[in-house]
């Protein structure tokens, strides 16, 4: 029997790599995109589990909101990244440095 | 009233919205102005039924099995900004009629729904419907700091905005799956209940709280979590930046109260803590980092970072009066930065943004009067009686050496002050300094009149504070001790 504390682990673990992954992260802006759809699906596991061991299915609800905003909004994260390539032909985390201070 | 009675103002404005988009699709390119007055009137008729008696509740009402409540806090929050999103609307059709930009159709309808999502999200009454209406708030506010298309800086900060915007919302939804997990239900008023009786989950339930006002200090902007604000203002449209600076300040107001006092109450003693060390730091940080910018929309990005960590301290007093005098804080915050964004679209001309501090140089020899609106907005951000920023400031004060933190009342004070020397320098330049040419400013008489108005409204606050104050009070009326 897997028990509550093994899911929020999980979920624990995958939402550090995802934060990690964009503090990190000095490739590209991709990774970025991925590293922010992993951690709305760590805190879906944590829903989930919730909703399981409490029998509320309110949980269940909102990971199908969830999951439904969270393609909302990479497609809006791509396009941008789209405007900002033909911006400056480069996706690279480091270029993005116009303005500072 | 039935469900579909409370959520009226928000579906009447869906479905305008969706009309300005079609709006715009079919005859915005022959009639540029025909997508403005759209949304100016769609605007006004949902203000219309927000402001309408029949929709003023004595009492909270609940609707949709408790995700919505319809409250006199709410639907004063909603009529502000609802206020707030029209006057902005006046500004960016003046700006992208003297720019002659393209894409100024999509503004209208994104705007539109943006406010959409803040009107959701200040009647939210379950951690879904918040959850909601700030991604359908955030989301709008990506793609409209992204609409100049061909600008370098504009895609920059979209990218940076969005980049940070998901992951406060990640952390928001980390925190609220905690607090679901502890208390077993989304409902704001159940939590509220569940968490003064839970007395062994304390320690989960704060944990969830650190990542709720994580996801809370990134959207009002406030220190370590303000990194997008600067970039944000700079980069986007004039009319952009100030639309973001303006009614969202009030939704995430609406959205603190929401999370931290209707839901969170009996966790008060650990986040008075935390919007402390927040607060503190956005004064300081905010503050000083103002006085190195040359741009004079950076300065005001960082000139709100120090504002927002006044706001907070209105919050923090954890009283119903300290929270009124918080609204009354941003809703004149609110006038004071739609106000010197405005100066900056006055400026403005087709070939040049003029946003750097060096424009403003000589302005009264170019237009004596607005130098002086200018100047009193100026005076109104630095807290100069008789304006209005003075009261504003008073009545935070006011409650945090209520609430007995006097050291804290002394740092605010001291840092207001710094302020006041990046404000007065603005003051030092219009008055002072030479302009760089001597043509007098050329604006049409809608933007004259739309910023004239905007600047008496800040003065005439100052002098007559207890109109909008009791407007606030009456707002906070249910939060307060029986």
């Amino acid at each position: 029997m897997v028990a509550l504390a093994d899911y929020l682990m999980v979920g624990a673990i995958l939402f550090c790599v995802s934060v990690a992954g964009i503090f990190i992260n000095r490739k590209n802006i991709i990774v970025l995109l991925m590293c922010i759809e992993l951690m709305l699906l760590a805190v879906n596991l944590n829903f989930i589990a919730f909703s399981h061991f409490n029998h509320d299915i309110g949980g269940q609800v909102f990971v199908f909101f969830i999951l439904t905003v969270a393609a909302a909004e990479s497609a809006i994260g791509l396009a941008i990244l789209v405007v900002l390539f033909r911006n400056r032909s480069s996706i690279n985390v480091d270029d993005i440095s116009a303005m500072r201070g | 009233m039935n469900d579909f009675a409370l959520i009226l103002p928000e579906a009447t404005l869906l479905v305008l919205a969706c009309g300005v988009l079609l709006l715009d699709a079919f005859i915005g390119k022959r009639v540029p102005a025909a997508t403005f007055w759209g949304a100016v009137v769609s605007c006004l008729v949902v203000l219309a039924q927000v402001a309408s008696p029949g929709y003023m509740p004595e009492a909270a009402v609940f609707g949709f099995a408790g995700t919505l409540r319809v409250d006199v806090m709410g639907t004063v929050l909603k009529s502000f900004l609802l206020v707030l999103v029209v006057v902005s609307f006046f500004y960016a059709h003046e700006y992208f009629s003297k720019q002659r930009q393209e894409v100024q159709g999509e503004y209208y309808p994104l705007a539109l729904f943006a406010t959409l999502g803040m009107m959701v999200l200040v009647s939210a009454n379950s951690l879904l419907t918040i959850y909601l209406g700030l991604e359908l708030l955030s989301l709008s506010l990506y793609s409209l700091v992204a609409l100049q298309r061909d600008s370098v800086t504009a895609s920059e900060a979209a990218m940076k905005y969005f980049v940070l915007g998901a992951l406060a919302s990640g952390m928001l939804l980390y925190g609220m799956s905690m607090l679901y997990g502890v208390a077993g239900t989304l409902d704001l008023s159940e939590l509220l209940i569940k968490v003064g009786n839970l007395e062994e989950q304390r320690l989960l339930l704060t944990f969830g709280l650190v990542f709720l006002v994580v996801g809370i200090a990134f959207k009002l902007g406030v220190v370590p979590f303000h990194m997008w604000l600067p970039d944000v203002y700079q980069g986007a449209a004039t009319p952009v930046t100030q639309f973001i600076g303006t009614a969202p300040k009030l939704a995430a107001f609406g959205m603190a109260m929401r999370l931290l006092v209707d839901g969170l109450w009996g966790l008060s003693e650990h986040w008075q803590q935390m919007l402390i060390i927040l607060s503190i730091l956005s004064m300081g940080v905010g503050n000083l980092l103002a006085i190195a910018q040359r741009n004079f929309k950076r300065m005001l990005a960082y000139s709100t970072i120090a504002h927002m960590g006044f706001l907070l301290l209105g919050m923090l007093s954890a009283t119903a009066s300290g929270y009124a005098a918080s609204m009354f804080y941003v809703t004149l915050y609110a006038l004071m930065s739609m106000g010197a964004f405005g100066s900056i679209i006055l400026l403005a001309s087709a070939r040049s943004e003029a946003d750097e501090l060096s424009d403003l140089a000589g302005l009264a020899k170019r237009s004596p009067w607005f130098a002086f609106i200018l100047l009193i907005l100026m005076f109104s951000m630095a807290g100069v009686p008789p304006f209005g920023g003075f009261w504003a400031k008073w009545f935070v004060l006011k409650e945090v050496i209520v609430a007995d933190y006097v050291w804290l009342a002394g740092i605010a004070v001291m840092f207001s002050l710094v302020g006041a020397y990046y404000y007065l320098r603005i003051v030092k330049l219009m008055y002072f300094d030479e302009p760089e040419t001597p043509y007098p400013v050329s604006a049409t008489t809608d933007l004259k009149l739309v910023l004239s108005v905007n600047g008496l409204v800040v003065l005439v606050l100052g002098i007559v504070p207890s109109t909008l104050m009791s407007v606030c009070i009456s707002a906070t009326i249910p939060y307060l001790p029986w």
